[in-house]
């Protein structure tokens, strides 16, 4: 053999090619079906997190746009809400075509703006996107047999605001269900992942949607703050932290506004001494690491039975040392870029805590690129429910570690939180997951599995994780007058 | 030669909390007053103060402080863990037990109803009548509601998906001002069929209703701190009620348009789930609305696998 | 007989014990298992790595002839190709072994006398195993004096499927020693055994029982070796060696026909097992028609055009 037999199965660079997405220099509002300037002329940029490189500079939008988009949708709601549920159906079914035929054009995209890998954007979020709207479709006609009573309303004028860690896939969340029931949509992405609803607002147009139905106006805070507080909408629906979905329900206080919220989290998953463990090792990586750990369904605080925790956590240092950090639109790249400099700053603060009060961290061996906002794979043992990094969410690739010896020791800790939107289960034993599942406080219970997603499968929280359902039968009550 | 007019005598309302009945921890109470007729209560409100009105006095409820609705939500979380895993066919058999004890009691809440409300002795026994059926439909509900509520979703990829309705947890309920029996009723039952556990606030002007509900509540099998009716201000008790990072819930019917978003601005806090006031005609079909209100879905996944066909195997 | 590892001596000492110890190895879950291994397979394996990857896979492949009309003609055409794969380019590896019945294990011997690639046999009575211990034994012995560098033996389904843990052990156990000095593979035919948690406990029966290679499956059945069947063999002889220090190897056999099949493994291996069995002494594939898919690929490669099946021999 001519080979080195010794030397490793070194993956060679394989990009997706960045030629498939043309992103232009400036994006406008899209207001009214049109692109247009912020009334103020002010602009953002917006950066790829991997690179730090200047994608594209974006409106943004001020209190004068929000009021002009909210006026084009109301305008818009009177004609889109009296089409026949048929009607609004073959939209919806047009979007989720258009998505489908340009989806390796939007994973490029999302994975330049977002950071996240191209794997994932590929893999996951399209996919999902796409089946979102196609799921929502079918619903637009069906709307008397969803149990709302035989001809339940739209509620008006919808507004909309998204984070950035799936910007796309939220926003599809947001607007699929909206426009099935007969709502029109004002939405403001997230400032640091703007582009991929503004080509979406192409795909609208492309999808010959009425002007006014679908209004995207990027902005900051303040946009959002504009849109949830305008006495024209008529429902708010938002996803992000908890912080700012307590502020959005004090500002809503006292008006007929429909609020639904979709809010942090602090995921246990729990690991019993039965689990199929290198399922378990996978179902854990894949609960904190997916989209580095910016996932607000994260499995972020790892509860282990004692018995198998140094077995696990071998298996688990082992499994992310495997893990391949880097160049986003490489194929084989698992983790990806931090979103921002300021989440990054975040993730850093909580991790220098969690070492500060005593916890054991634990780094996967990886190089970090020179540029753009990484931080790679991190675990600390030796964690308790008293320690910062057990309780407050990170949003970042950085899995917490504790320990349990009983079910109802479990049972205490998983609950022991102000959130309670997601929690893992781990055993062979089905009596054992249903009795656990039956006793979390939480919307979302993966037994062995961990993050799968499905636009028939209702998402979301109990307790400070907000409340409402996005996804399936129980979506459609948000943006219905029920 | 004629015998002495027997002296009645008076019954001291008292509140009902984790299954017993104390005075206000306030040590205070305020007088009741009869009301003259429908149209007159409904006018003159729910912020009436003592002997305003100048209607008959009918009994002291208790003044209910700050502590008391404290206390009323440590009992209230007591209760829920027991009442929220009792079989939905149990909670339905202990609703439909508390339709079987009013009807036992009609009476009383015919007079109690007429004098709170200002209603003929007809009108106070169709609102009592209602009451009572109003037991039994939700006590219909409770092993129904999961079936209607959840259910299977039929996701993409090889895994059961289920969604379940369960309760929310400690639901405080601001009771309707007007309708002081049929309203309770209407907003209580739904609650707990659920497996909620409740922290009820009577109506302000007229709680003697709501005080004596809770005499059958206890009695009905209706295990301690599922249920727990203060009377009072409602302002005063609703505040640190809507405030209590222990409640999840709260429904605002109770209050007027001012305190009602004071109180969801307050609930925020803790974002609980709030449902807003809104008109309501307590004599039409419920509907589902409040059972749904305090609801949360939860959403099971597990893998399955196939039977060994094409290289899976199991 | 060969001792058992004294680590195995409580676990291998009753049929009960055994079957405590196999069963009390962690469960499987079938779609974690199976997601794991699609996951892997979307690794994209380009340029270097990919040349890398064609001759690694080249050197693992047990190139195989398993048919009643197997001739010492074919036998001897099919060893002439082990040795020099590609006439046409002479930096080609050559395989790993040639793996024939045991009749034709003298004819290969002869026909690869003087190179370094080893005769393979399979043996008590592949590939049903339907024989009793006594005709195993000389089937193997007769394998080995024949020639035979590797024994390729099959367990005794039946005996596995029906709880004869020990059986199957002691068994296995007879065969090694019965093959002396050549290298043990045991087949479990997984796609009988049909659950992976059967799977995982006869990988780790085989490996207690001093097998040198677990192996999947003769290619006689319907279900052969699949990515996800291959993955949990794969965490088996990882976590063999963590816990005993004994490196086992892994034989994926029958239905890998193509190159990007054969590349998804390796990505198996490296990412589960790790470099170690990236080797032919750890790691084979049992296989003919791959051969002639990689040699394609492998041209691809060195002149930039797609190649074609005339340019690559059918034996």
């Amino acid at each position: 053999m001519t080979m080195d037999k010794l030397s490793a199965f070194e993956y060679a660079p394989a990009p997706e090619s960045r030629s498939v997405v043309d992103i232009a220099p400036s994006y406008g509002l899209f207001i009214d079906g049109e692109f247009t300037d912020a009334a103020d002329g002010r602009v953002f940029k917006t950066v790829s997190p991997s690179t730090e490189e200047v994608l594209s500079e974006v409106a943004r939008a001020g209190a004068e746009d929000i009021d002009r988009a909210v006026g084009a949708a109301r305008r818009a709601f009177a004609t889109w809400s009296a089409l026949p549920g048929s009607e609004r159906a073959k939209y919806l079914f047009r979007i989720a075509r258009i998505i489908q035929e340009r989806s390796r054009e939007f994973a490029v995209l999302e994975t330049l703006d977002n950071g996240k890998p191209i794997r994932e954007t590929r893999d996951a979020d399209l996919p999902l996107v796409a089946a979102h709207f196609f799921y929502y479709a079918g619903w637009a006609d069906k709307l008397g047999h969803a149990g709302y009573g035989p001809d339940p309303r739209p509620l008006g004028v919808a507004g909309q605001v998204i984070p950035w860690n799936f910007p796309l896939l939220m926003l599809a969340w947001k607007i699929a269900p909206a426009l099935a029931t007969g709502n029109t949509v004002v939405l403001k992405p997230a400032e640091t992942t703007p582009l991929s609803a503004l080509f979406f607002a192409d795909v609208c147009r492309r999808a010959g949607l009425p002007k006014g139905v679908v209004n995207i106006v990027p902005g900051y805070g303040d946009a959002g703050a504009a849109l949830v507080a305008h006495p024209d909408v008529n429902k708010v629906a938002f996803t992000g932290s908890t912080a700012v979905g307590k502020a959005i329900a004090r500002e809503v206080a006292g008006t007929d506004k429909k609020l639904t919220l979709e809010l942090g989290g602090k995921g246990a998953n729990i690991v019993f001494d039965d689990a199929p463990l290198d399922q378990a090792v996978e179902g854990i990586v894949g609960g904190i690491f997916f989209n580095q750990g910016q996932v607000c369904c994260a499995g972020s605080r790892l509860l282990v039975q004692e018995s198998v925790h140094d077995e696990l956590l071998d298996a688990l240092k082992r499994r992310l040392s495997t893990l391949r950090l880097g160049d986003p639109l490489d194929k084989n790249t698992d983790i990806g870029a931090i979103n921002s400099a300021e989440q990054l700053a975040r993730i850093t603060a909580l991790a220098e805590t969690g070492e500060a009060e005593g916890a054991e961290r634990w780094t996967a061996p990886c190089a970090l690129p020179s540029a753009g906002y990484w931080f790679a794979p991190t675990l600390f043992t030796h964690v308790t429910q008293a320690h910062t990094i057990a309780r407050e969410e990170i949003f970042g690739p950085v899995l917490s570690v504790l320990t349990f010896r009983t079910p109802d020791e479990a049972v205490a800790k998983a609950n022991n939180s102000q959130y309670g939107l997601s929690a893992g289960i781990w055993t062979e034993k089905g009596s054992r997951i249903l009795a656990v599942a039956g006793k979390l406080r939480a919307g979302v219970v993966w037994a062995n599995t961990f993050n799968k997603f499905d636009p028939a499968s209702p998402f979301g929280g109990y307790k400070e994780s907000g409340f409402g359902r996005e996804g399936g039968r129980h979506g459609l009550e948000a943006y219905l007058d029920v | 030669m004629s015998e002495p007019t027997r002296l009645s005598v008076f019954k001291t309302y008292k509140l009902y909390v984790g299954g017993r009945f104390p005075r206000s921890e306030s040590g205070r109470v305020y007088e009741v007053t009869r009301a003259t007729s429908a149209a007159g209560a409904a006018a003159k409100g729910k912020s009436r103060s003592k002997g305003e009105g100048g209607g008959e006095w009918l009994a002291n409820a208790p003044l209910s402080s700050r502590k008391d609705a404290r206390d009323a939500v440590v009992a209230a979380r007591k209760a829920f863990g027991g009442w929220s895993g009792a079989t939905a066919y149990n909670r339905g058999q202990v609703l439909y037990r508390v339709a079987e004890m009013l009807q036992g009691r009609r009476e009383q809440f015919v007079r109690e109803v007429a004098d709170a409300e200002g209603l003929s002795r007809s009108g106070a026994g169709a609102v009592v009548d209602a009451a009572i059926d109003r037991w039994v439909w939700y006590a219909g509900w409770t092993d129904k509601i999961g079936q209607i509520a959840g259910g299977a979703n039929p996701v993409a990829g090889p895994y059961l998906n289920l969604s379940t309705p369960e309760p929310t947890g400690v639901v405080t309920v601001l009771a309707p001002q007007e309708s002081s029996f049929l309203g309770l009723v209407s907003v209580i039952a739904p609650a707990i069929a659920t497996g909620n556990t409740v922290v009820a606030v009577a109506s302000e002007r007229a709680p003697l209703p709501a005080l004596s509900l809770g005499e059958v509540l206890a009695t009905s099998d209706v295990p301690g701190g599922v249920v727990n009716i203060l009377s009072g201000r409602t302002a005063e008790i609703a505040a640190p009620l809507a405030a209590h990072q222990d409640v999840n819930a709260i429904d605002l019917t109770g209050a007027a348009a001012q305190l009602a978003a004071e109180l969801e601005v307050a609930a925020a806090d803790n974002l609980k789930r709030v449902l807003r006031p809104r008109a309501e005609d307590w004599t039409a079909d419920p509907g589902t609305d409040r059972l749904t209100a305090f609801l949360e879905t939860k959403t099971v996944w597990h893998p399955t696998g196939s039977l060994g066909a094409s290289g899976s195997a199991y | 007989m060969p001792t058992t590892a004294p680590a195995f001596a409580d676990a291998t000492s009753s049929d009960s014990a055994l079957r405590r110890f196999l069963h009390g190895l962690p469960g499987v879950d079938p779609v974690g298992l199976e997601a794991r291994a699609a996951s892997l397979g979307t690794r994209s394996i380009k340029a270097t790595a990919k040349a890398y990857a064609i001759d690694l896979a080249i050197s693992m492949i047990d190139l195989t002839t398993l048919e009643g009309a197997d001739t010492p003609g074919k036998v001897r055409a099919l060893a002439a190709k082990a040795v020099h794969p590609d006439p046409t380019d002479r930096t080609t590896p050559a395989t790993a072994a040639v793996c024939v019945y045991p009749d034709m294990a003298a004819t290969a011997r002869a026909a690869l006398a003087g190179t370094d690639v080893k005769v393979a046999s399979v043996a008590t009575a592949f590939p049903a195993g339907r024989a009793a211990l006594d005709v195993k034994l000389a089937d193997t012995r007769d394998a080995v004096e024949a020639g035979a560098d590797e024994i390729d033996m099959v367990i005794d389904r039946g005996a596995f499927l029906a709880g004869g843990y020990l059986k199957v052990f002691e068994e296995i156990r007879a065969v090694k020693e019965a093959s002396g000095p050549a290298r043990l593979k045991v087949i479990f035919e997984t796609g009988e055994l049909s659950t992976y948690d059967n799977i995982r406990r006869a990988s780790w029966l085989g490996m207690m029982a001093g097998a040198d290679f677990i192996k999947t499956s003769t290619g006689k059945v319907a279900v052969n070796a699949t990515p996800a069947s291959t993955l949990l063999m794969l965490e088996a002889v990882r976590d063999f060696r963590a816990q005993t220090g004994v490196q086992v190897g892994v034989k994926p056999a029958g239905g890998i026909r193509t190159s990007k099949d054969a590349v998804k493994f390796l990505v198996l291996v490296n990412e589960t097992a790790g470099r170690d069995w990236l080797d032919n002494h750890w790691f084979r594939f049992g296989a003919s028609s791959l051969l002639n898919d990689l040699l394609m690929q492998r041209q691809k490669l060195a002149t930039g055009r797609y190649s074609g099946p005339d340019y690559v021999t059918v034996d």
